[in-house]
């Protein structure tokens, strides 16, 4: 009787250390974060001797251009980010699909920039992009041309240069594996009915590999949004707002401003942004399953 | 296995992209290995007198000699490194532990609220630390806290010094509690895959012979699991010993990690190039060491977090 009680309640059990943890350490800072939205609230004060003022922070946001200014760099670091990692990664993974020696090899150096402290990356890249005793002007320097002020003029490429060099191996490593992985017997019909490889890769590899190219995006497009560390080391935000993401600028209104309340605000907005692309992804991950799941059925059905 | 022969212009494609990739990892190897008249003087080749003399300076204070070189030891980067190698495998370990349990109940279990539980993980996964800096930075400062007055409070105040009420800011703890929080939706995540796989007639025959859950947990489940558990520690270890900005708001004098002093040291005007560089590598030097030796589970844990959406 004791252990049919106990065995009911083992799932309980084997929840609980996680849930209690999740719930005090994440879910319940997220609502403590959605209540100060709401009110006036400076770090010296207790939040329940902060005064109610509603919906003001976040409409003063909306029409501030600073935080607009913010946005749109954000959005233009993260598009720019994805798609050029998505570009060079997918080409790169089509390119080196071939089995030759040391591959593993390969797939071991190229995971080392992802593994490495964002702080580190920042500070390679900091010293690299350095006017002038780092390696790119020095090196344009010896071949005769002019330096260029990358992180002046160019912050933003210069930035998202540097998450390309940091996150590609990712895309590249999660493409290879899907290209790996596809039906052996599609590609070997088209190669008997003659198709280029050109033609391979556009009308049978590209589309098999759709589904997972799509869950990638978007795990790196919600990653791109996270970013802060390599850029606070890099350019601190500057010159102007040119760098400042979303992320950088919460940080500084609660640290430097100490603006708590205008901070919790901004970071709902950011919530809210990421729960859109997280509740795409998991839409879209379960229409591929039912459509498997259908045309397994289907195939099944046939034989 | 027989291998294809490629032409030569793959090859140089293959040479180029390891030296994009590694490169400026090597640049700071080396330039870690200077003085700073040599990394700003120019000669940018290999060839140079290697020096500790930057490691030196940034360990000053965990040394057994005297420097010649410093008067005053500044750069505290002893002290943060065995902070962060505290953090880092404490919060790993209880990341672990706690993050398998729930995973194997999810797979295992039918229960009430099993999907609002795996619905919840999967959600909070994308919350940025950002996000979480103001509401924790309040939390831990004011709510999390223990009056001076109480029993324990009064207990902790003998024994360890200090004024006002004890709150979690500032201590080990507090920085591991919400790191532990941060990656235990992932791991969770990870582990799901990797306990599906096992099969579940090994557990069924282990329960046949008069195993309890508990027993068919720990000593038939978790060592069929061991590449998930490698690859999921390598995450969270990497996560918590790079982790920057949550850390920056809750610790104090004492608790500072490595991330903090480098960005510290890095805001300032005239940077010590060779020593910044020291610093760098000795936080970069764990995760390339696990990388090397355990890239395997690493990619095989990244493509089961991604594929298995």
């Amino acid at each position: 009787m004791i252990k049919q009680k106990l065995n009911r309640f083992t799932p309980y059990i084997f929840m609980a250390p996680a849930i209690i943890i999740i719930t005090i350490a994440l879910l319940y800072p997220l609502g403590y974060m959605v209540y100060g939205s709401f009110r006036a609230w400076d770090p010296s004060q207790n939040i329940s001797e902060s005064e109610f003022i509603g919906l003001k922070n976040y409409i003063t946001l909306f029409y501030d251009p600073a935080f607009r200014e913010s946005l749109g760099v954000t959005l233009t670091f993260a598009i720019c980010v994805v798609f050029s990692e998505l570009v060079i990664g997918v080409g790169l993974a089509l390119m080196l699909d071939r089995n030759i020696r040391g591959m593993s090899v390969l797939r071991t150096l190229f995971i080392l920039p992802m593994m490495i402290a964002p702080v580190v990356v920042g500070l390679m890249w900091r010293y690299m992009y350095h006017p002038t005793v780092g390696t790119f002007n020095k090196t344009l320097k010896s071949l005769g041309l002019d330096g260029i002020d990358w992180l002046g003029q160019n912050a933003l490429l210069s930035v998202i240069i540097a998450d390309v060099w940091q996150w590609t191996p990712f895309i590249f490593i999660l493409s290879l594996a899907a290209l790996q992985s596809l039906p052996r017997s599609a590609l070997e019909a088209a190669k008997i009915d003659g198709a280029t490889s050109w033609q391979q890769i556009i009308h049978i590899k590209l589309p098999l590999m759709m589904p997972v190219l799509i869950v990638t995006a978007l795990l790196r497009l919600i990653d791109a949004f996270k970013v802060l560390e390599v850029i606070l080391v890099m350019t601190e935000g500057g010159p102007g707002l040119s760098t400042e993401i979303l992320a950088l600028r919460i940080s500084r209104t609660a640290t430097e401003f100490r603006e708590l309340g205008v901070a919790a605000a901004m970071s709902n907005y950011l919530l809210i942004l990421l729960l859109i692309l997280t509740v795409s992804m998991y839409a879209i991950t379960r229409i591929q399953e039912n459509r498997a799941a259908r045309l397994a059925r289907q195939i099944q059905e046939e034989y | 296995m027989n291998y294809e022969r490629q032409n030569p212009a793959f090859y140089a494609l293959l040479i180029t992209l390891i030296f994009m990739a590694v490169g400026p990892i090597v640049l700071m190897l080396a330039n870690s290995f200077k003085l700073d008249v040599d990394i700003i003087g120019g000669t940018s080749g290999l060839l140079f007198l290697p020096t500790i003399q930057n490691y030196e300076t940034a360990l000053c204070d965990v040394l057994w000699y005297e420097l010649d070189h410093l008067d005053f030891c500044s750069l505290k980067f002893g002290g943060a490194f065995i902070n962060s190698i505290i953090i880092a495998l404490i919060s790993t370990l209880l990341t672990l532990v706690i993050g398998c349990m729930a995973a194997y109940a999810l797979v295992r279990f039918k229960f009430m609220g099993r999907d609002t539980a795996s619905l919840t993980t999967l959600m909070v996964r994308m919350v940025p630390p950002a996000v979480l800096l103001v509401p924790v930075f309040g939390l831990w400062n004011n709510e999390f806290c223990i009056s001076k007055n109480s029993y324990f409070g009064e207990i902790i105040r003998d024994v360890f010094g200090g004024r006002g009420d004890v709150c979690l800011a500032g201590t080990h703890s507090g920085i591991i509690l919400i790191y532990v929080a941060m990656n235990l939706p992932f791991v969770i995540w990870i582990l799901q895959s990797f306990i599906i796989q096992v099969p579940r007639s090994l557990e069924e025959a282990a329960r046949v012979d008069g195993a309890g859950p508990f027993q068919v947990f720990f000593l038939v489940v978790l060592p069929l699991i061991k590449p998930g558990l490698a690859a999921a520690a390598i995450f969270t270890f990497r996560i918590a010993w790079n982790e920057y900005l949550l850390a920056s708001a809750l610790s104090d004098r004492g608790t500072k990690t490595v991330p903090i002093l480098i960005v510290n040291n890095m805001s300032e005007f005239n940077i010590e190039w060779g020593v910044i560089m020291a610093t760098g590598m000795l936080l970069a030097i764990p995760p390339i060491i696990f990388t090397l030796f355990a890239s395997r589970q690493i990619i095989s844990g990244m493509t089961a977090g991604a594929v298995k959406g």
